[in-house]
C-alpha cells in the first residue's frame, strides 16, 4: 500500500490569506481544493507537497450565480452542484452534461472547477508508482531526463484530460486568476501550455477565483461526447467538444462553429470551422468536420487504448456530435 | 495536529499527523472498520463515508480537512441494534457476497435513497457508479436498492 508522504496542511479562510499563505511557502507549496486529483498524485510521488494551502473554507470561492449573459462559477464550487444545479442546467446544460460524466459521484461531491481546471496531465509512465516509474528510469516528468511517448522529444507531452476544459473554451470562457499583483482574466484556453511537466500557465502564488460563462445564444448549439472504458470513474480516452452556431433565421445554415479536442498533449487543440460558413448543417458536414479533425490531431501513446483507435474513434465521435446537433 | 468533529453523531477530538486519511483515521484510531480500503485511489467507493451528509471517498481525504465537519460512517446506519431497510434488503436479495464492498454500497445506496427516493432503475444505476463489486455483478445490488426504495414508498 501506498502512503502518503508528510505535509502540514493549512485552512485559511479568505482569498487574502490563501495569497499570504502561498508567497510565504514558496518551496513546495501546493494549493488542495477537492484534493481527488492532488491527493493519488501525492501518493505516487509524481507531484510534492510539503506545505498544502486548503480552499475549503474559502466561502468566497463558492459562489453560483447568473450575472447578466454570464454564468459566473467560483473555483471552489462542487462538481455535483454544478452538474445538478437548475441555473446551469438551464443556462448552459452542455457544462452541466460534461461535469455530469466527471468520475463518480462520490467523487464529483469532492471535485471542484478549480481543481478541473488545474487537473495535472495523464500519462502511462506518470500515473505509476515511484517502483514502476524507476523501472524505466523515470521521465521529463518525473525523476527521469527523457520522454517515453516521443523518444528525444523535450516536452513532456501528458494528456489534458479534464472533462469541463474542452466545453469551457467551446462557450467561450474566461477564468478570473487573483495574485500578489492583483486579478487578471485569460480565456480558458490561455490557461495552458505546451509543456506536460507545468502545463498550468499560473506561477505557484497565483489562485483561480472564478470562471466566467457565456451563456449561448439561441442559435447556438454545443455537445459534448466522451469516450472512456467504463461509463463511469475513468478520465475521457477521446473527448470533444463541438460548437456550431446558424445563420439567425436559418437554423440549418452555418454561420461559425469550433471544435475543441481534449486527451491529445497538455493543451486542448481547437479548430475553428470558419471554412464552411455559409454551407448546410446536414450528413455531409458531419463527414467533413470529422475528415478536418482527424488530418489535423495526432492522439499520442500517452493514455492507454492504442493512438489509430482514438484517431478513429475521434473521428466518430465528432459526427456523432454534430449529427446529434442537427435540428 | 489537533482536530475535532462530528463522528456518527458524538463530538470527538484527535492528535494526529495531517496527512493521514480520514479513512485511516476511522479505522485505526477510532477503530470503525467498516469502511474499507479497496483501491485507495477514489475508484472503488469501499471507503465511501458521509462528510456534511455528501457521499464522499474517505481514502483521498487528508483528515486535516476534517476540522468541524460531520462525519458519518457505515457503523451508523443501523440503530438499536437494527439493520437499516437498506442493509437488510442487500442481506435479503443476495446484495452482498465477499462483503468488500458492502459497506460502500450501503453507504452510498442509503445517499442515493436521500436524495432520489424515485430513481428508475437506470438512474439508480448511475448513482451507484462510483461503488465496484467483483462479486455479485450489480444485479442483485440494484434489485436490493429498487426493492428498498419501493418499500419506503409503501411506508410512506
Ligand atoms: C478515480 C478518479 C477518476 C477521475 N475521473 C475524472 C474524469 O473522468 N474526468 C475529469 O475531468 N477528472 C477526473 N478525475 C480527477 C478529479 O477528480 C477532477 O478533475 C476534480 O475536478 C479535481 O478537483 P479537486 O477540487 O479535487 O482538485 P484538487 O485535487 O484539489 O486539485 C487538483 C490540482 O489543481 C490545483 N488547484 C485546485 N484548485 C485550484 C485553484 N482554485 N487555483 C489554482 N490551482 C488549483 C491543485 O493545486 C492541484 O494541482 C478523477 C479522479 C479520480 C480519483
Ligand atoms: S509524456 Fe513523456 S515526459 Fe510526459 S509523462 Fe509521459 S513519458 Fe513522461
Ligand atoms: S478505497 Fe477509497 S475509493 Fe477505493
Ligand atoms: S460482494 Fe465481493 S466485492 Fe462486492
Amino acid at each position: 500500500m501506498l502512503r502518503l508522504q508528510p505535509f502540514e496542511l493549512v485552512q485559511p479562510e479568505s482569498i487574502g490569506e490563501v495569497l499570504q499563505l502561498l508567497s510565504t511557502h514558496a518551496e513546495h507549496v501546493r494549493i488542495i481544493s477537492g484534493g481527488t486529483d492532488l491527493v493519488p498524485n501525492l501518493k505516487l510521488g509524481s507531484i510534492k507537497g510539503d506545505v498544502l494551502v486548503s480552499l475549503q473554507r474559502v466561502d468566497e470561492l463558492k459562489n453560483l450565480k447568473e450575472a447578466d449573459t454570464q454564468l459566473v462559477i467560483g473555483a471552489g464550487v462542487s462538481l455535483h452542484t454544478i452538474a445538478t444545479s437548475k441555473l446551469v442546467q438551464g443556462t448552459v446544460p452542455v457544462l452541466a452534461d460534461a461535469v455530469g460524466k466527471i468520475a463518480s459521484p462520490q467523487i464529483r461531491n469532492m471535485g471542484t472547477l478549480g481543481g478541473n481546471l488545474c487537473l495535472d496531465t495523464r500519462c502511462r509512465y506518470i500515473n505509476q508508482s515511484e517502483f514502476i516509474r524507476s523501472s524505466f528510469g523515470g521521465c521529463l516528468k518525473s525523476d527521469g531526463d527523457r520522454c517515453h511517448v516521443v523518444p528525444g522529444g523535450s516536452l513532456c507531452v501528458a494528456a489534458l484530460s479534464s472533462d469541463s476544459v474542452p466545453v469551457l473554451i467551446a462557450l467561450g470562457a474566461d477564468v478570473d486568476i487573483i495574485g500578489p499583483e492583483g486579478e487578471r482574466t485569460i480565456p480558458v484556453e490561455e490557461l495552458y501550455t505546451k509543456d506536460g511537466v507545468a502545463h498550468i500557465a499560473l506561477s505557484s502564488d497565483e489562485v483561480v477565483v472564478r470562471a466566467r460563462v457565456p451563456i449561448p445564444a439561441a442559435q447556438t448549439r454545443i455537445t459534448y461526447r466522451k469516450w472512456a472504458v467504463r461509463k463511469s470513474i475513468d478520465f475521457p480516452l477521446v473527448s470533444v467538444a463541438v460548437r456550431i452556431d446558424h445563420i439567425k433565421g436559418s437554423p440549418d445554415i452555418l454561420e461559425d462553429g469550433r471544435v475543441v479536442v481534449g486527451v491529445l498533449g497538455p493543451q486542448p487543440k481547437i479548430l475553428r470551422l470558419s471554412s464552411l460558413q455559409g454551407q448546410p448543417i446536414n450528413e455531409e458536414m458531419a463527414h467533413k468536420v470529422a475528415g478536418i479533425v482527424s488530418r489535423r490531431c495526432t492522439p499520442l501513446a500517452n493514455v492507454p487504448y492504442s493512438e489509430d483507435y482514438r484517431k478513429l474513434r475521434l473521428a466518430v465521435e465528432v459526427k456523432r456530435a454534430i449529427r446529434s446537433l442537427f435540428i | 495536529m489537533k482536530i475535532d468533529f462530528t463522528l456518527n453523531g458524538e463530538q470527538r477530538e484527535i492528535d494526529v499527523t495531517p496527512m493521514s486519511r480520514l479513512l485511516d483515521v476511522l479505522r485505526c484510531d477510532f477503530e470503525l472498520t467498516g469502511s474499507k480500503e479497496g483501491c485507495g485511489e477514489g475508484e472503488c467507493g469501499a471507503c465511501t463515508v458521509f462528510v456534511d451528509g455528501k457521499a464522499v471517498n474517505s481514502c483521498l481525504i487528508p483528515v486535516a480537512q476534517m476540522q468541524g465537519r460531520e462525519v458519518r460512517t457505515v457503523e451508523s446506519l443501523a440503530s438499536n441494534e437494527m439493520l437499516s431497510d437498506v442493509q437488510q434488503a442487500l442481506i435479503k436479495f443476495g446484495g452482498t457476497q465477499c462483503g468488500i464492498c458492502t459497506p460502500g454500497i450501503a453507504m452510498m445506496a442509503s445517499a442515493a435513497l436521500e436524495a432520489e427516493p424515485n430513481a428508475s432503475r437506470a438512474r439508480m444505476r448511475e448513482l451507484m457508479a462510483g461503488n465496484l463489486c467483483r462479486c455479485t455483478g450489480y444485479q442483485l445490488i440494484i434489485d436490493a436498492v429498487i426493492s428498498a426504495a419501493e418499500a419506503r414508498r409503501r411506508h410512506g
